[in-house]
């Protein structure tokens, strides 16, 4: 994640980028830009009361970047690299939704939970990289849903709610999805290959 | 569209020039060489003392900044309570103020109303006459006083004449700068912020009349510069001093703040001009953030005759703020301040 706080008076880049790192990824490098040194070396307080890497450098005349990572692991280049790659505010975890009910038993009671597990999610402070919805699940994110709310939250937030068309199709929902994007079975299977972390409710 | 006209950007004693940049360019003025002249810049003092006969000197000092609160009616009393402080910090009695003034065009001239009512109840709880002013139309807010006050030029409080083994008196809470700064990014409880109002608002004449009374051999106030930097001039060359960190009045709420960096440039300029000169390790960051913290209006930081210091501090305590004994002066060590 980039910060660009030129211009702005102290704290309000460290301010700034202690709330970006509460969003950060492990590892994520948040890079900021500063107009003074003072301001890079209360940044370099704020790395080292985190016990995260801090590095710093004069790039203009009145210009320091300086980088922070979201992790106590030194800041190597390849890290720099990767990291815009990432999703900003994904932690490589994708929740796989293949039902529009949580957990087997009753119905009534499983399109509940399943309510609640959408509704927990999106007051995450780190919320999922993605979501995918399939078979059953294709239709938490069509017009008649009642998480529609908490999965717009969550897009807005970034995440990336995938609902696969082949579903929609067969379900006769493919009119009515509501929020994010459809996906085809390639986008479903990088999805989650590619993944950290998959969870399934 | 226009931008709208912010009243407080972050001021106060936040707004002060460093220390080291400060130092740089009055090196490099002429020394005034005017046997009359007591005090002057040279020992980084807090007002100018000139002799005028064998009994009587003037005192001289000016402080103005830009808002550190909302409310212009409070901003007035804390600028003026911060410009009259120099006085008291040289013992000396106050006489006469004179406003300085810089004010946007655009802003509501009730808002300068407000500044200045505020400015001149505290010169008159003072004892003071406001006899006059300048204002310049400016892009930001400014308000302060020069300030005139006259002493017995035998008894100056220099602020830096400290003996080995003085006790050393802080007569306000620290971290108020830190309490503005939360407070500007609506962080700060209401708590917080009134009970930094209230240290800042309080005159410093009643602690200087208290430290009279006693043998107090130095005496500066803390502003801009913060404790440390301030203890520092205070100690010169010859002495060091040993601060028990346990002992310090602080804000309470000031070293949560710390925590979440609501810390100033200012602060952070201080640490770097004063660098390894102080043993800072015993400290917590929030601690060692408190004691680098500048401070608008602070209180005065006595050197004193250890036998005195107690009764002093009794004293000191029932003007109702946060106060003590914070530590000692000691011979010099390789370190100008060690905090324990």
């Amino acid at each position: 994640m980039k910060i660009d706080a030129r211009g702005k008076q102290c704290p309000l880049p460290v301010i700034e980028t202690k709330d970006a790192l509460k969003l950060a990824a492990p590892g994520e490098v948040i890079e900021v830009t500063v107009d003074n040194e003072i301001a890079a070396q209360n940044l370099r307080k704020l790395a080292e009361q985190k016990s995260l890497s801090y590095k710093s450098e004069k790039i203009g005349d009145r210009e320091f970047l300086v980088k922070i990572s979201a992790s106590d692991s030194p800041i190597s280049e390849a890290t720099e690299e990767d990291a815009p790659n990432l999703c900003c505010l994904g932690q490589g975890t994708v929740i796989a939704i293949s039902s529009e009910t949580m957990g087997t038993g009753d119905d009534t009671l499983g399109k509940l939970l399943m309510k609640g597990f959408l509704f927990a999610i999106s007051k995450q402070e780190n919320p999922p990289a993605s979501i995918l919805l399939y078979n059953g699940g294709a239709k938490l994110s069509c017009e008649g849903s009642e998480s529609l709310e908490d999965l717009k939250s969550l897009e807005a937030r970034d995440v990336t709610i995938f609902t696969c068309g082949t579903c929609l199709n067969y379900y006769g929902l493919s009119e009515k999805l509501a929020v994010g994007s459809v996906s085809n079975m390639y986008d479903i299977v990088e999805t989650l290959t590619k993944a950290s972390l998959v969870v399934r409710p | 569209m226009e931008e709208p006209i912010v009243f407080c950007k972050g001021g106060g004693c936040t707004a002060k020039l460093g220390p080291g940049a400060l130092n740089s360019v009055l090196k490099k003025l002429p020394k005034p060489n005017d046997p009359n002249l007591l005090i002057g810049f040279e020992s980084s003092d807090d007002a100018a003392v000139y002799k005028l006969s064998d009994e009587l000197a003037i005192v001289q000092t000016l402080d103005f900044f830009p808002p550190m609160v909302d409310d212009p009616y409070i901003f007035g009393q804390i600028a003026a309570a911060n410009a009259l402080s120099d006085i008291y910090a040289m013992g000396a009695d106050f006489k006469t103020a004179l406003n300085i003034v810089c004010f946007p065009e655009a802003m509501d001239l009730n808002i300068l109303g407000q500044i200045l009512l505020g400015g001149s109840e505290k010169v008159k709880e003072a004892g003071g006459v406001l006899v006059g002013g300048h204002s310049i139309a400016d892009q930001d807010v400014k308000y302060g006083l020069s300030v005139t006050g006259t002493i017995h030029p035998d008894k100056v409080f220099a602020n830096n004449a400290c003996h080995l083994g003085d006790k050393l008196v802080l007569t306000k809470p620290l971290g108020v700068g830190i309490i503005c700064t939360a407070s500007r990014l609506k962080a700060a409880s209401d708590t917080a912020l009134a009970e930094a109002i209230r240290s800042m608002t309080t005159l410093n004449k009643y602690a200087s009349e208290i430290a009279r009374k006693y043998r107090t051999h130095a005496c500066t106030d803390v502003t801009g510069f913060g404790f440390l930097v301030h203890l520092s001039e205070m100690l010169g060359d010859n002495f060091s001093a040993r601060i028990e960190k346990d002992s310090v009045p602080y804000i309470p709420e000031s070293a949560a703040y710390a925590d979440e960096f609501y810390i100033t440039a200012a602060g952070q300029r201080n640490r770097n001009y004063l660098g390894s000169k102080v043993e800072t390790s015993a400290c917590s960051f929030a601690m060692q953030e408190i004691l680098f913290d500048p401070q608008t209006s602070g209180g005065l930081l006595i050197s004193i005759d250890p036998s005195d210091a107690e009764s002093a501090l009794a004293e000191l305590k029932t003007l109702g703020l946060a106060c003590g004994i914070v530590g000692e002066v000691t011979e010099k060590l390789e370190k100008s301040i060690y905090i324990v």
